[in-house]
């Protein structure tokens, strides 16, 4: 059957099993977009940005554990999408962007809306492939799934030439992807899980410290499962909120920079760090040389290059977390019915205190300003289980890490490792169309807002219903914060005003509910509203009070051991040159 | 410059030849910060794989990041670590230097006694094309600069692993595991 390269790509998607992608047309790509009227069962929502585009396929990605996918014209189109695949490659999102190019006999030629995108993006995808031969999109594309979605998830860019799309192929489906140098290790080593289970046994102060690897290896019922057998008190990452239930009493919550206390310094009195699908990040590990200075380090993961890249192991395993940790567990529960297990409740007792003594706190007056964290805790108040919360960059992620309770994997989508604002708005849409029977509620920054808002307009006229509620402070909240702390109170670039735009009518103008709290006993009220919107999207517009900062704080580059409470304990550097290094 | 010792390393990387190859590896090498001393690529025995010799300088950065890393490009078949004495290395170089009057006498003498072959001569300068070891080129050369090295030109190191297997058995070997 000959059918053209174009017709081929739809093809190769649907036999992956794509339902959705998230576009722009353009010149080059258009090829593509013939078949979507009546030859593709795929669905394409056209977004307003590229930007859009990439984010919701990583959002999608994020709620389902399937592969997103993006797509986008040669030049500028491609250009935009680099934001959203560098994301995904700091937090190892699986996605696929499938651009357009110019045609092969003007590549190298500035063309118009040339742009070397494979050049571009080779260090922020996990693989990428120019297509020269129509031949080879079948194989190309499966390729780009496995790579996609296998070993350590990553983004993977295919580049497409008009040519090649608008040529005739003949269609074959491989029936296996040839990729000699790709073979991750998923099997864990047993001697090395005996080796690790040894040192658990052995330890009296235990820390099981969890990253997204965890959530995205699937193995959060085994976790459970490990740490219950153990009585090993857990900490979540912040890309690994609710991978281990924040009610469990095992569970000590977020570590790292904005961590709160019993999690930051139960790492840091630990005898025994066991690692899992996480990479010693500089924003949990704070001075890496004054990190957990007494553990020993069992490391967990599906990439060689993550253990002992910022932290050297004891106790090395290269393998699928679910794989690993379902053989730790029974590993650890033969010993201990053998041999006994150590006694946990010095360290439980300890830990259990700290939560007492040291809890996350704000002050929310009556009559005062609203505080952002009282919005979370309200949002999350009237909020049932099932509901998907994404957040941007800044303060007010911050905010809906610490406050938020996370029960269940995949219900907490953010931006960790490149920290990109903007992200939660499209990020946010691309989660309802991949879970369309949850509620989502992005939780963003005025900041973050404004960066990608147009996809209200998409969620408008492709009918993807989601909340976003804008925690408003009229500033760039964690630039303010740290010209407060550690450049004299002096702001520079970081106003916004908080009546530009007009939220409220903003929303509106996108065929939105647009809302407003400006005191604290509107806020109920207003969230209540919100969730009684099914048909389209909300947008809250929350006036919080813009003095208010995220604690406990341990400054870039300092020991986790000076973690500061609070505003009354934090120190006032004035001198530039000793504030923190990013 | 003595392979194993100090801060270099001589790496053999099998790579499919694959287009952008190259640029992968050289990209990789500049983003984290690792430092490549000489990088020699060409074809192989068997169609459709490269390889290359790459000498990196672990001053800053462990050589087990380095292997590492270049493992996850897809396009790494095998990496393989010359310990120091078990791998055979040689460098081509071309080197015109200054050689008249007096001079042209001696640098032939040099040339004989490196066993070096004199490719192409002028008036005032000659040509010599040397092979060998890193330490014989390195010895060779400072020699030549006392007559004035008018240019040069080296391919960097290349590399095979003493005894009778090859990189490709391990990774067929490997593929059919």
């Amino acid at each position: 059957m000959k059918i053209s390269g174009a017709l081929a790509v739809l093809k190769a998607l649907e036999h992956e099993g794509v339902e959705v992608i998230f576009g722009i047309p353009g010149g080059a790509s258009m090829p593509m977009y013939d078949p979507l009227v009546d030859a593709s069962p795929i669905r394409h929502i056209l977004c307003r940005h590229e930007q859009g585009a990439g984010h919701a396929a990583e959002g999608y990605a994020w709620a389902t554990g399937r592969v997103g996918v993006c797509m986008a014209t040669s030049g500028p189109g491609g250009t935009n999408l680099v934001t959203p695949i560098a994301d995904a490659k700091m937090d190892s999102v699986p996605i696929v962007a499938i651009t357009g190019q110019v045609p092969t006999p003007v590549v190298g030629n500035d063309a118009f809306q040339e742009a070397d995108i494979t050049g571009i993006t080779m260090p922020i995808t996990k693989h990428n492939f120019l297509v020269k031969d129509p031949a080879l999109i079948p194989e190309t594309v499966r390729e780009a799934f496995h790579i996609a979605s296998t070993g350590r998830p990553g983004p993977v860019l295919i580049d497409l030439p008009k040519d090649v799309l608008l040529a005739e192929t003949t269609w074959s489906w491989p029936d296996r992807v040839k990729l000699p140098g790709y073979k991750p290790t998923t099997k864990g080593n047993q001697r090395q899980v005996v080796e690790a289970v040894k040192l658990i046994l052995a330890s009296e102060r235990p820390v099981l410290y969890v990253g997204g690897g965890v959530i995205k290896a699937n193995a959060t019922e085994e976790l459970a499962q490990f740490a219950t057998v153990g009585s090993l008190p857990v900490v979540t990452t912040l890309m690994a909120r609710g991978a281990f239930p924040d009610s469990h009493e095992l569970c000590l919550g977020m570590p790292g920079m904005h961590g709160n206390y019993t999690a930051v310094t139960s790492i840091q009195r630990a005898d025994l760090l066991i690692a899992l699908g996480t990479r010693f990040d500089d924003r949990v590990t704070g001075k890496l040389a004054a990190f957990a200075p007494n553990a020993k380090v069992i490391h967990v993961d599906i990439d060689p290059a993550e253990i002992g890249k910022n932290r050297a192991a004891d106790v090395p395993i290269v393998g699928d977390c679910k794989d690993v940790i379902a053989k730790m567990a029974a590993e650890l529960e033969a010993r201990r019915s053998e041999h006994g297990a150590p006694d946990r409740s010095p360290w439980l007792d300890q830990l259990a205190e700290w939560q007492r003594r040291f809890p996350y706190r704000y002050e929310q007056a009556p009559d005062g300003p609203i505080k952002p964290q009282y919005c979370v805790e309200r949002l999350r108040a009237f909020a049932d289980e099932d509901t998907i919360v994404v957040a941007g960059v800044g303060q007010h992620q911050m905010y809906a890490s610490q406050f938020w309770r996370f029960e269940r994997p995949r219900h907490w989508i953010n931006s960790g490792g490149l920290g990109t604002m903007g992200f939660a708005v499209p990020a946010a849409m691309g989660a309802k169309v991949g879970q369309p029977g949850m509620r989502v509620v992005a939780i963003d920054g005025d900041g973050c807002f404004q960066m990608t808002a147009q996809e209200l307009a998409t969620s408008a006229t492709e009918k993807i219903p989601f909340i976003t509620a804008i925690l408003n402070n009229g500033y760039l909240g964690m630039v303010r914060q740290w010209q407060e702390l550690f450049f004299d109170e002096r702001y520079s670039g970081v106003y916004l005003d908080p009546d530009v735009p007009d939220y409220v009518k903003l929303a509106e103008a996108y065929g939105a509910v647009g809302l407003r709290a400006e005191s604290p006993e509107d806020v109920d009220a207003v969230i209540e509203k919100a969730y009684s919107v099914e048909d389209r999207s909300v947008v809250i517009d929350f006036r919080v009070d813009p003095k208010e900062m995220v604690f406990p704080m341990v400054p870039a580059g300092a020991s986790n051991d000076d973690i500061i409470l609070g505003p009354e304990t934090a120190q006032h550097t004035t001198d530039p040159a000793e504030a923190p290094i990013v | 410059m003595s392979n194993g010792t100090g801060t270099l390393h001589t790496i053999s990387v099998l790579v499919e030849d694959k287009p952008g190859v190259l640029t992968r590896i050289a990209g990789l090498f500049s983003a984290r910060g690792f430092n490549i001393d000489s990088l020699a690529v060409g074809p192989t025995e068997s169609e459709g794989l490269s390889r290359m010799t790459i000498v990196v300088n672990v001053e800053s950065k462990p050589l087990e990041q380095v292997t590492k890393q270049l493992n996850k490009l897809i396009n790494v078949i095998k990496i393989l670590e010359h310990e120091a004495g078990s791998a055979v290395e040689r460098e081509l170089m071309l080197v015109k230097v200054r050689a008249s009057g007096d001079d042209r006498a001696r640098v032939m003498e040099i040339a004989e006694v490196f066993r070096v072959n004199v490719v192409d001569v002028t008036s005032s300068t000659l040509t010599l094309e040397a092979t060998g070891k890193p330490e014989k080129l390195e010895a060779l050369l400072s020699l030549l600069e006392d007559f004035g090295v008018v240019e040069l030109s080296r391919t960097g190191r290349i590399a095979l692993g003493r005894g009778d297997r090859g990189i490709r058995e391990r990774v067929l070997k490997a593929a059919n595991d």
